[in-house]
């Protein structure tokens, strides 16, 4: 049992959980994840540190609602608690002094970037950080992502808020001034990602992506979570999760992470709907009271 | 005791457990087996010749004394005869399911030499049950605490096995496992109808009583390495028993389809993940309902894989193997049971590509008939492609089932740890030491994928290595 001792929406869907677990706070690095396991009946599924604290013995994860598992977790408040907590999994991300680096979070992305944005600043790199989203209120992170940033930018899909547009053309506008650029990382939605690589593929900037395979035990053990990379299966949860963008095949990635799409839009539903009647019960309750 | 004459020994035939009807059980996933009766057992028993030279000890990996069991079991004693197992094999619930006896005891058993041998697994597995359900399950006494510490990694076969001598000798173990489950493939791999879950947890359970430690969610390397076992937790040896969980694949164009899993995936999404309960259980498989799904391999994890989908509601599902029936390295009494289940034998048939459609789903697999040609180093016939015998076969579920390679992870964070070419930990044969001081290692890691028998075995002799190691501490 893992007990969750602060928890606060940060945007619409999107939630910030501090966890106890000592063990996994002392050693994670930037770029690892977790594997949770809400109850007896629940799935595992993988979610980034986004960061630790070693004197309170924590890890921080941030979650964006969109199945039954990321939404019952969001659900959680301080207080209750998560079955299972394992980590930290994958290969930390491959920090260096690079020069300049860019970190691009899409969405929840960018608590994934974060950690890795704060690598490349203890690292030495000159840090520019392209924070998006659809619009102003999903914008997360924004004092953390400046705070380690030497530039950062906001983008929104809408125009609501920074730049108007994606991060794509913020990445491309900045090359196009002739900025010197020697790392890319980016981390968001598969189509973001595959972008991101299109865009520095010309200049030859070396780009890594943080990729989000469906898993199952993140140790190597089922395969389930491979990737196709330069024309191999790599393991995204021991090889990975951050992979060479120009490498990946993004296509691969994107029809695999389908492989359940129907049957979880059902359990979703049941899961809202079984959530809506608790709730209608539980206003029955207090209105008989 | 009836006193019987050899004679009328040979003429008793060998008793067969009550089973599921096939029809019956290809739809659950309740075990096959159901046991024997004790009246059976007893019969059984009588079968025993009381050999002068008991080959049939040699046999077993780890030289259960079976004929003084088995002629317990024939005098109703049936307490007595898990005692005497238990000296020698402290999960007889679980070996006298999943050994390989025909290769073992009962392969060298004197009867066998003139019609079916003595049946010791299933003798094994009835006075184990007959303990369980008593509920008088025997804890070993247990010696004086020693106050020395011991880390076991992994909560397989080979580490429960450590675990259990360890914790016997008085010393205080640890058991550190990287799932949320305990068991390792006992409970992750082999399914339910052949080994029911219960069985290892009350196993468990019964190392828990002799005060071993369990700590799930744990993955030695990462949450904590090696070194740190020592320096900072401060364990006096280290035991790995990890096994072999690195799934092979077929390197074949493909095999990143949507609808190919590996067997590793797939059992554990039906065995540990519960995915045939979805979504009662959260976690989903591919529906496997009136599908044809093709399972690559012919081991016991290739029967496994094929049973399981049958069990989903396949309507086809096949083995598909390179070899011939003679060759599939399963136990036989699993070949024979899948085919009494509808399973469909593909054999001497090699995968050449698997297709898909335009979202990439598997759709088919292309393959190629294949003959026998001349023995190759294992002494096997050589399987050689025939010209111009490719077809296609509709498929819409794939498991590949041809083995696994041992996990990386701790050999990277451990580089004092010799590991061989193929991955392996190398160690002392004897005594399971490994190149690094205070650890040592057994089970599927050091051999390979191998058996259950062979991972306990590799346990015991680590334990009294380790023991030896602790109490003088001279390496
Ligand atoms: C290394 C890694 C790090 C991640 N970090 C974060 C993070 O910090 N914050 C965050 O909000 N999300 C993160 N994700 C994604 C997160 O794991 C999925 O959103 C989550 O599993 C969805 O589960 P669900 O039941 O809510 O949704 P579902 O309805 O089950 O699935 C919705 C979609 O999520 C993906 N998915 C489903 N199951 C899994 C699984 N077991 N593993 C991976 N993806 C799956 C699939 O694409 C699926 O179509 C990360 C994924 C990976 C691989
Ligand atoms: C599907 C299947 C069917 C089989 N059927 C049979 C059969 O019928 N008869 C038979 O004799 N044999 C059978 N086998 C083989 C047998 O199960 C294995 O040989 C045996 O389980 C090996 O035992 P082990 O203890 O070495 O490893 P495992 O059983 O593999 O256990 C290793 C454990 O270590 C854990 N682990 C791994 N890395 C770490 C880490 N870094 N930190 C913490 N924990 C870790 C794993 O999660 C796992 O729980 C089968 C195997 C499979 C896969
Ligand atoms: S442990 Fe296996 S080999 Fe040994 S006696 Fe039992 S069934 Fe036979
Ligand atoms: S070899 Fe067979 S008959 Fe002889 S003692 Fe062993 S089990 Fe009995
Ligand atoms: S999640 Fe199972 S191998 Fe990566």
């Amino acid at each position: 049992m893992f007990k969750i001792v602060k928890a606060e929406f940060l945007a619409e869907n999107i939630k910030r959980f501090e966890i106890e677990a000592p063990r996994i706070a002392r050693k994670r690095k930037a770029g690892q994840f977790v594997i949770i396991r809400l109850d007896d009946h629940g799935e595992r599924i993988p979610l980034t540190i986004a960061d630790s604290n070693n004197d309170r013995g924590t890890i921080t994860i941030i979650v964006q609602g969109i199945g039954k598992t990321t939404k019952a977790l969001n659900a959680k408040e301080a207080g209750d608690t998560i079955l299972d907590v394992v980590g930290p999994l994958g290969d930390p991300s491959h920090i260096s002094n690079f020069g300049t680096a860019v970190s691009i979070g899409g969405g929840v992305g960018s608590a994934i970037a974060y950690p890795t944005a704060v690598a490349l600043k203890q690292a030495g790199n000159f840090v520019i950080t392209i924070n998006g989203a659809r619009s102003k209120d999903m914008i997360i992170l924004e004092e953390e992502m400046k705070s380690v940033s030497d530039e950062a930018y906001i983008t929104t899909d809408d125009g609501s808020y920074g730049f108007h547009g994606f991060v794509t053309q913020k990445l491309k506008e900045l090359l196009d001034q002739g900025r010197k650029i020697d790392f890319v990382l980016a981390i968001g939605p598969i189509p973001m990602m595959s972008a991101v690589a299109e865009v520095t593929r010309p200049y030859g900037i070396k780009t890594m992506v943080s990729l989000n395979p469906v898993m199952v035990d993140g140790t190597g053990m089922c395969g389930g979570c491979r990737v196709v990379v330069g024309g191999e299966s790599k393991f995204a949860c021991v090889d990975g999760p951050e992979f060479d963008a120009h490498l990946v095949d993004f296509k691969n990635l994107a029809d695999r992470n389908r492989t359940y799409s129907d049957v979880e839009k059902a359990a979703l539903t049941a899961y809202e709907h079984h959530c809506r009647l608790d709730k209608a019960a539980e206003s029955l309750k207090t209105e008989n009271q | 005791m009836q006193q019987l004459t050899p004679k009328e020994r040979m003429q008793i035939k060998r008793h067969h457990m009550i089973e599921q009807a096939p029809d019956v059980r290809n739809k659950n996933f309740k075990e096959v087996n159901l046991g024997y009766t004790a009246q059976m057992a007893q019969e059984e028993a009588l079968r025993c010749l009381q050999c002068k030279n008991p080959t049939c000890i040699e046999g077993c990996p780890v030289n259960i004394q079976i004929k003084d069991f088995v002629i317990k079991i024939a005098e109703g004693n049936f307490s007595e005869a898990v005692r005497i197992i238990k000296m020698d094999n402290a999960l007889p619930a679980i070996c006298g399911r999943v050994c390989p006896q025909e290769e073992q005891c009962e392969q060298v058993c004197v009867v066998a030499k003139r019609g079916e041998p003595v049946a010791i697994g299933n003798l094994e597995r009835f006075v184990a049950d007959f303990e369980r359900n008593s509920g008088q399950i025997q804890i070993p006494a247990l010696a004086a605490p020693t106050g020395k510490k011991i880390a076991v990694v992994g909560s397989g076969p080979a580490g429960l096995s450590c675990a259990n001598d360890l914790a016997q000798w008085g010393h205080q173990v640890t058991v550190f496992e990287a799932l949320h489950e305990l068991g390792g493939v006992l409970v992750y791999g082999i399914p339910e109808f052949r080994l029911p879950k219960e069985i290892v947890r009350q196993e468990i359970d019964g190392l828990k009583k002799m005060g071993v430690e369990f700590i799930p969610d744990t993955v030695i390397g990462r949450t904590i390495t090696v070194d740190e076992l020592f320096e900072e937790e401060g364990f006096d040896a280290v035991f790995l028993g990890v096994g072999a969980g690195l799934p092979w694949f077929l390197g074949i164009p493909g095999e990143n389809l949507v609808g190919v899993y590996s067997a590793n995936e797939f059992l554990t999404r039906v065995n540990l993940m519960k995915a045939y309960d979805f979504p009662n259980y959260d976690s989903p498989i591919l529906d496997c309902k009136d599908k044809n799904i093709g399972v690559f391999g012919g081991g016991n994890t290739a029967m496994d894989a094929v049973r399981t989908a049958k069990r989903l509601g396949a309507r086809h599902a096949s083995i598909i193997y390179r070899r011939s029936e003679k060759e599939l390295p399963a136990r036989a009494e699993e070949v024979k049971h899948a085919k009494e289940e509808g399973v469909e034998f593909n054999i001497l048939t090699n995968p050449l590509e698997f297709i898909g459609d335009e979202k990439q789903r598997l759709t088919k697999v292309k393959l190629m008939k294949m003959e026998l040609g001349e023995p190759d180093a294992s002494g096997r016939r050589r399987p050689v492609p025939i010209e111009g015998s490719e077809f296609l076969l509709d498929l819409d579920i794939a498991v590949i089932a041809i083995g696994n390679g041992s996990n990386p992870l701790i050999a990277q964070t451990t580089p004092e740890i010799e590991i061989s070419k193929r991955g392996t930990i190398v160690v002392d044969s004897e005594t399971m030491k490994t190149s690094k001081k205070g650890v040592f290692a057994g089970g599927d890691i050091v051999t390979g994928g191998a058996t259950v028998i062979l991972a306990m075995g590799a346990g015991r002799k680590a334990a009294r290595a380790i023991h030896d190691y602790i109490t003088t501490s001279q390496w």
